[in-house]
């Protein structure tokens, strides 16, 4: 029988090296499951480069007879602004709508109709409700490509100066709304 | 069938075969850059340029509206002489690091990749503290009189 020769504590901690390995890992895949399930941790999440940049250059015409805007109309705003792209193509655009329409009171929103028709953009409109006190067209997608979206709708909250703030490349809910977009949007008007 | 005729109509099989892959790429002619060895060099871009929409695909196989955008803005920017890097870091401003299919190298990444052979440096090394310790142990100290006779009892009967 050999006796060790390290004071048992020792051998105990070592022996505890291991477990608490396991657990440290286990606490990071736990954390990371419930943030995705929670929505705070997305691995499919793309396009973070654009927080804290101001705003990529471009001019949008207006949808008659709203006005459109540009680089120049983002970056004078001194209160915080949602700018959402859509598309009277999608289907989750159209799902979005009456969340927007909710929200439009609370905080100004400008639309970007994304890839779309003039026409099918004012028809959508129309049908769904106006939520944007202004409205620009990209009938191209090339102003799309360089705010860096992948898709329709996309929404970008525009604080003053024109600094992009937060970005959600997923349809909007009442949830967002509350707990994130309202209380950032408040932060940014009262700094 | 003499050997040449069959050998032959393998061959004509197998580049029966092999034919689809060259024509993958969903390229419409009209898109295509009027210079073969800019065109070229605009497809191993976009070979290495995700597809954001179905995110396991190169926007040169993609069919997605999305990675025609994408094209398109690869061969302008090929077309205007910009090198590599700097078609690749326009991307990177715009997507971040998830559009390259073949991450950069940065100590992020660097850490990832080497992190097989540290795991076994890390594991060697402890195990060889581990043997040295126990090989400079001292040797166990002798036995009690009272443990050798009853070893002795143990033996005295044991296996014949």
């Amino acid at each position: 029988m050999t006796t060790p020769p390290s004071p048992p504590t020792r051998r105990r901690l070592l022996m505890a090296l291991p477990l608490v390995g396991v657990g440290a890992v286990g606490v990071g895949f736990w954390k990371m499951l419930s943030g995705m399930q929670n929505g705070a941790f997305n691995p499919h999440d793309i396009n973070a480069p654009v927080l804290d940049r101001p705003v990529p250059d471009c001019t949008l015409p207006g949808l008659p007879p709203q006005d459109g805007f540009g680089t120049a109309e983002l970056r004078a705003l001194t209160a915080p602004v949602l700018v959402n792209f859509f598309a009277s193509w999608c289907i989750p655009c159209l799902a979005e709508m009456p969340t927007l329409m909710t929200l439009k009171d609370r905080l100004p929103l400008w639309g970007i109709a994304y890839k779309d028709k003039p026409d099918n953009a004012a028809g959508f409109l129309r049908h769904s409700g106006n939520p944007f006190t202004r409205l620009g067209q990209d009938s191209a997608g090339r102003v799309g490509i360089d705010w860096g979206i992948s898709g329709v709708p996309e929404s970008f909250l525009v604080g003053p100066g024109g600094i992009i703030r937060w970005h959600s490349a997923a349809p909007l809910t009442e949830d967002t709304i509350t707990s994130t977009i309202l209380p950032l949007a408040q932060k940014l008007r009262t700094p | 069938m003499t050997p040449r005729r069959t050998l032959t109509a393998l061959l004509a099989a197998m580049v029966l075969v092999l034919t689809p892959s060259f024509g993958l790429a969903v390229d419409d002619p009209a898109e295509m850059l009027p210079d073969p060895q800019a065109e070229s060099r605009a497809e191993a871009i976009g070979a290495q340029l995700r597809c954001l929409v179905c995110q396991n695909e190169s926007i040169e196989d993609s069919s997605a509206g999305l990675a025609r955008d994408l094209r398109r803005v690869v061969r302008e920017h090929v077309a205007k002489g910009e090198s590599n890097q700097q078609i690749m870091d326009w991307m990177v401003s715009r997507y971040g690091a998830f559009i390259r299919l073949r991450p950069a190298f940065s100590l992020g990444t660097l850490l990832l990749w080497s992190m097989p052979a540290l795991a076994l440096l890390i594991g060697c090394a402890a195990a060889f503290v581990f043997y040295r310790r126990r090989a400079t142990a001292p040797p166990p100290p002798p036995l009690t009189e009272d443990e050798k006779a009853r070893l002795a009892s143990l033996t005295k009967d044991g296996p014949a």
